[in-house]
């Protein structure tokens, strides 16, 4: 994350990362995860599942916060997701 | 805590010994709906219900009641609802549920005369098949008709037992005459009374199927809150309890479903056979009417005509086998019922053109006379 | 980083997963609202023996048969007495009614009004798809005015109820509307409702793109938009004051929750033992 001027406290805040699962083959397609995505992790992508849908992809996985919101809105159980190692906000990467 | 079994000698109407009966078996809950002349079924079981430890409670309806009492079934508890002829029409799509879900419960039906609302307060006997028949589907039930006070009160018992035995929901059908008739009701003592209940899961849970059958062909039942995560549907099923649609799904189910009551025929079937060793003519009646034809055989033996009775215990399903056993020896059958002719279709199709049948009727609201009956005896005599 | 190796969604312990994928079309909400309805029951704590789930028909009532629980799909309308006699049967159980608007409200809203005025101990969820979802969709008594569907080709002639008044006047104990999209409130709403005593119900609206979009032109993601811009929480108002209007505005909130004694609570207090 880029700042015009840095915080006194930087160095002790973390942001939660996480990565997020995508269940290929129960996904129907809704796009619900991408369209609700708070950090725009997700894409439709370009293959189909068995089922013909177009399963979500993560194009900026980096971006995941483990909000669980994908997983949460999903009618399908396709998507979720789990914490990774949390990262200084310096560090985030930016939307 | 008060006797579930009031051990001794009482005079009770039909309707007050057939709610004792079911406490006698073991009904701890009790779901209904009021309705003459089954009323006083559901008001007795208010009152006594509460010091046996069970709940009664009075439903918005029938449809509510029979769902109830499944429910209840489901976890565990032997349940029991009663009604009369327009509350049966409204039950009549749980009964199929209770049957596709193998759910044990007892149903009464006092009947009255119909169709519609009818005769509320007058017997009749015009709910026969509609209670083979009555839900959608091919399904199998099975139903007992009582005759008398005492009757009814060990028929509760035996439907209880009958429906825990096989998994199914067992009709009491009554009539309003044996409902509403006083008179006196032995009630044995407790360790006198044989109870059975239905068969239980046993072993891995994750590996339960709920619909996989015993050896007799009735499955092992497991309750809500048992940690068997059973699925139960009025869909067609599999073993599993899952639904599965197709015509071999239907055909396997269906066949569950049946063949458990038809190859247990000679366990659930009880008659009793009045002066018919010798008999010329059969008389075949249930419930009321049998009373009826108990005089006449006598009278009519009196008048020199070999006339004997089959008194039907268990209506459905239907003694085919002894009614054809019958219709070789005896020069003719008379049924006798408070309908213009149901059972009468059933002895019919059984005697098979060996011995023609006749018919004894009434399309209800009072009883059939023993003189009624002598006359037609001896018509055709 | 999306690695999809051996995936174990967080609610496979509770799902069915031999029946997954699920019925349910894409963009249908029902099965949102049953991810959130798992949630709150793992939420609980409580030993998941113990918590049985009761459905009625339609596609909300196919419910049942995807949960990891004891589990009974019913008749139609009759998933309410059905869980009535189970929870009286064993008042150990925690009995969960999960349906949709034409199975509980139609066909079914003699039984829900009078368990609620018994405030019957049961947590009844209600998914709201503004329609009969499963046989392609018609008229339920959910349906907006003048609305299309099947059976109202030229509008709707009728008007819906208002589910929570509905719910008031009949005397739940506890009254909430969400919609699919405000998951985390609907889970709490819900893990609330199954750790109290009381007739508990939860209307959740959800999106049937197949049936009631089609036919008033509303793809599903257009519905959820509307979820999100007409959506007013407001928790505590008079539910006689609630609004479900696709244009006006939609209220949502935990509207409603005090307590009086159940069924079985009176039962026992009156009938004694």
């Amino acid at each position: 994350m880029k700042f015009w001027r840095v915080p006194l406290d930087t160095e002790q805040i973390v942001v939660t990362r996480g990565v997020v699962h995508i269940i290929e083959e129960r996904c129907k397609g809704c796009g619900y995860c991408i369209d609700y995505c708070p950090r725009g992790v997700l894409e439709a992508s370009s293959r189909f599942n068995n089922r013909g849908y177009h399963p979500p992809v993560a194009k900026q996985p980096d971006l995941c916060v483990n909000c669980h919101y994908c997983e949460a809105v999903c009618p399908d159980f396709a998507i979720y997701s789990v914490e990774a190692a949390a990262q200084s906000i310096s560090e985030h990467p930016v939307k | 805590m008060e006797p579930a079994v009031l051990t001794g000698e009482h005079f009770l109407n039909g309707d007050v010994a057939c709610a004792e009966g079911a406490l006698a078996a073991g009904c701890r809950f009790f779901a209904g709906y009021p309705i003459t002349p089954a009323t006083e079924i559901a008001e007795h079981m208010s009152k006594r219900l509460p010091g046996v430890g069970g709940v009664f409670i009075q439903m918005e309806d029938e449809i509510s009641a029979m769902a109830a009492i499944i429910g209840a079934s489901c976890a565990g508890v032997k349940s029991m609802t009663a009604t009369s002829g327009p509350g049966f029409s409204l039950m009549m799509e749980n009964i199929g549920l209770g049957i596709a879900m193998e759910t044990p419960c007892v149903l009464v039906n006092v009947q009255r005369a119909g169709p519609s609302t009818g005769l509320p307060t007058l017997g009749a006997q015009g709910d026969m098949m509609q209670a083979r028949w009555g839900s959608h589907g091919h399904y199998e039930i099975i139903a007992l008709s009582p005759c008398s006070p005492q009757e009814i009160f060990y028929q509760t018992i035996t439907a209880f037992n009958l429906s825990e035995t096989y998994r199914i929901p067992v009709l009491i059908m009554a009539d309003e005459i044996v409902g509403h008739l006083a008179e006196r009701v032995i009630i044995p003592q407790s360790s006198k009374i044989s109870l059975q209940s239905r068969p239980r899961a046993k072993g891995r849970k994750d590996r339960f199927k709920p619909f996989h059958p015993g050896a007799n062909g009735v499955a092992p039942m497991a309750h809500a809150g048992e940690g068997y995560m059973v699925h139960f549907t009025g869909l067609t099923h599999d073993e599993r309890g899952y639904p599965a649609m197709t015509a071999d799904a239907q055909a396997e189910m269906i066949e569950r479903i049946t063949g458990k009551i038809q190859r247990n025929l000679d366990k659930i079937i009880q008659v009793e056979r009045y002066r018919l060793e010798d008999a010329d003519i059969a008389l075949v009646s249930y419930g009321i009417s049998s009373r009826s034809s108990l005089a006449a055989v006598d009278e009519a033996r009196e008048r020199g005509v070999k006339a004997g009775l089959l008194r039907l215990i268990t209506v459905w399903p239907f003694p085919e086998q002894i009614v054809r056993e019958l219709a070789k020896r005896v020069k003719r059958f008379i049924t006798v019922e408070l309908n213009l002719g149901q059972i009468h279709l059933e002895v019919q199709r059984c005697a098979e053109g060996r011995a023609p049948c006749l018919l004894v009727g009434h399309a209800g609201g009072a009883v059939i006379t023993p003189e009624d009956i002598v006359k037609k005896i001896l018509e055709q005599t | 980083m999306n690695g999809s190796t051996a995936p174990k969604h967080p609610l496979d312990g509770l799902l069915r997963t031999d029946r997954i994928p699920h019925i349910w079309c894409p963009g249908c909400g029902i099965g949102t609202v049953f991810s959130s309805s798992l949630i709150a029951i793992s939420s609980t704590g409580k030993d998941p023996a113990n918590t049985a789930v009761v459905s009625g028909i339609g596609c909300s009532g196919r419910g049942a048969g995807y949960v990891n629980l004891d589990s009974y799909h019913t008749t139609h309308g009759r998933a309410i007495p059905f869980a009535t006699g189970m929870k009286l049967a064993n008042p150990e159980l925690t009995v969960v009614v999960f349906s949709g608007d034409g199975d509980l409200f139609a066909i079914g809203g003699n039984h829900f009004i009078h368990a609620a005025r018994r405030n019957m101990d049961l947590t009844v969820i209600c998914v709201n798809n503004l329609n009969y979802g499963m046989t392609g969709g018609q008229a339920a008594a959910t349906t907006p005015h003048l609305a299309k569907t099947s059976t109202t080709p030229r509008g709707n002639p009728e008007s819906p109820f208002n589910l929570p008044l509905l719910a008031y006047a009949s005397g739940a104990t506890y009254i909430a509307r969400w919609t699919m999209l405000h998951t985390r409130d609907l889970t709490q709403s819900i893990t609330e409702a199954l750790t109290r005593t009381g007739f508990s119900f939860i209307e959740v609206l959800a999106p049937c793109p197949t049936g009631y979009g089609r036919k008033n032109r509303l793809k599903a993601t257009d519905m959820l938009k509307i979820y999100q811009e007409k959506a007013m929480v407001k928790n505590g108002i008079n539910p006689a004051e609630t609004i479900l209007d696709l244009e006006h505005g939609i209220t949502l909130g935990k509207f409603v929750e005090y307590d009086r004694p159940t069924y079985a609570e009176n039962y026992k207090a009156v009938c004694g033992e």
